[in-house]
């Protein structure tokens, strides 16, 4: 499923195994438990690095899962209820007390590309991997916070369209050129190097880590409102 | 004024009065509407409209002679006001339909003539003998919320103070790098003949109509709150 590493100063998240990573309530509570321990033990100097083993980041939520509820209102239900679970995964990213690096070695859809996209930085294949929003291909409508996320993170319109009214597949070259990534390497060793030296350089800042979430929240505020989370202001006493 | 043809999957919508210049006032205003609530009707999965005009012009915004023609001051402002009202009705007319949207601008556009381009999806254009124009600040007319919110939506960066504070004259090329069209031709019939290819790859993709319009209105969500409409979630998802 999912394990958590520290290594240094940095966390490092991964989903295990070569399957497509989806989520379901299972792997939802997991992924919050382990941020939770992230939050519990951060520093001044911690980074989080999230990544993926085989093909896939993730392909976003199980629906599988959802269809073995036996009926299409049933399948809608458990749709919902996995929507409704993952929002606070993506607010304790969004509050996380340190730097995020999302380490996209494999193809990223759906709420698998949301939770990419909740890092503060994303690092992608060229060579290998999509980042998709599979919903309009499948008849299903984007979650507020789903919008409010590409609203806040995406700046260019014709970006935010492509992704959510084109289901545009989108690949590492063209997502570093269209700013959506970071950048975009030749493979997948290359991936994880650079994100734990983006990471590690990072964490060399040794920032304040709530203060970080602060500021964090302050560039997203809509993204904030939609997720509950509530804005402090901060005097710190070294200037 | 303006015709609706039906291809295939495709509606045609064509500008195509005796008034070259195809200015909206009530009559075009009326028939446009009208032919997209025909396409709405007839809709199905794989729908798809495409807008197009032959000639020097796209649209050159509203029929001021019309408003002119007003017999007091205050009637002329209350037939501009008319117009803005239209242009509001036509602006979610296209926000609800229920099928990708394409404008093949193969002339000019200016102020309303530009809303209606930018209300679509997609914007194709020529690259020679065709601006786009916001003439709005040089003839001293304010632009309303709604369609400023519209702007906002589709137009990002420096790109959107260039349309509208800058009284720029923006040709096909200058359009494509400022992010306002998709692509750029060299005659009228490429461009109309590239509209209607677009049109037909957006088909093929088979959407859920429903689904599609529900996600443009979540992709605009501000606009959408401006206009007063809401958007439903739907999960009926294609598993």
């Amino acid at each position: 499923m999912c394990t958590l590493e520290k290594r240094g100063n940095l966390f490092i998240l991964t989903f295990t195994g070569e399957d497509q990573h989806r989520f379901n309530p299972n792997v939802i509570g997991s992924l919050l438990s382990l941020l939770s321990q992230v939050k519990a033990e951060a520093t001044r100097g911690s980074a989080l690095i999230t990544q993926a083993q085989g093909k896939f980041f993730s392909n976003g939520f199980d629906l599988d899962w959802a269809q073995a509820a036996g009926s299409e209102q049933g399948a809608a239900e458990r749709l919902h209820h996995m929507v409704d679970l993952f929002k606070p995964v993506i607010a304790a990213l969004l509050s996380l007390p340190m730097p995020t690096v999302a380490a996209i070695t494999g193809h990223a859809a759906a709420a698998g590309f949301v939770l990419a996209l909740s890092h503060d930085y994303l690092i992608m294949r060229k060579d290998r991997g999509v980042l998709y929003m599979s919903e309009v291909d499948i008849a299903l409508t984007i979650p507020d916070y789903f919008n409010a996320l590409f609203r806040e993170k995406i700046g260019d319109a014709s970006v935010r369209r492509d992704f959510l009214l084109r289901g545009l597949k989108m690949k590492g070259d063209e997502a570093e050129k269209r700013g959506v990534v970071e950048a975009a390497y030749g493979g997948e060793a290359e991936v994880k190097q650079a994100s734990v030296r983006l990471a590690e350089n990072l964490g060399k800042r040794k920032w304040h880590g709530e203060v970080y979430a602060e500021i964090r929240k302050g560039l997203y505020p809509q993204l904030s409102a939609i997720l509950g989370l509530t804005h402090k202001a901060y005097t710190i006493a070294r200037l | 004024m303006c015709s609706l043809e039906k291809r295939g999957n495709l509606f045609i919508l064509i500008l195509n009065g005796q008034n070259g210049e195809h200015r909206l006032n009530p009559n075009l205003f009326s028939s446009i509407i009208s032919a997209l609530s025909r396409a709405k009707a007839e809709s199905t999965r794989g729908s798809a409209l495409v807008t197009l005009s032959h000639g020097k012009f796209f649209c050159n915004g509203f029929d001021l002679d019309w408003v002119n023609a007003a017999g007091s001051d205050e009637e002329t402002q209350q037939r501009f006001n008319l117009l803005l009202d239209y242009l509001k009705q036509l602006v979610l007319a296209f926000i609800s339909l229920p099928m990708p949207t394409i404008a093949a601008v193969n002339g000019h556009a200016a102020a309303g003539g530009v809303v209606l381009a930018l209300c679509h999806d997609y914007v194709l254009m020529r690259r020679h003998r065709s601006v786009l124009n916001m003439i709005d600040l040089d003839l001293g007319i304010k632009i309303p919320e709604p369609f400023m919110a519209l702007f906002r939506a589709k137009i990002s960066g420096s790109a959107r103070r260039d349309l509208l504070l800058r009284g720029l004259k923006i040709k096909g090329e200058e359009a494509l790098k400022m992010g306002i069209v998709e692509a750029v031709y060299d005659g009228d019939e490429e461009v109309t003949n590239a509209g209607i290819k677009m049109a037909d790859d957006l088909a093929k993709r088979n959407w859920h109509g429903e689904v599609y319009a529900e996600i443009r209105k979540g992709l605009y969500s501000e606009l959408c709150d401006i206009l007063g409409i809401a958007s439903t979630p739907i999960a009926t998802p294609k598993l």
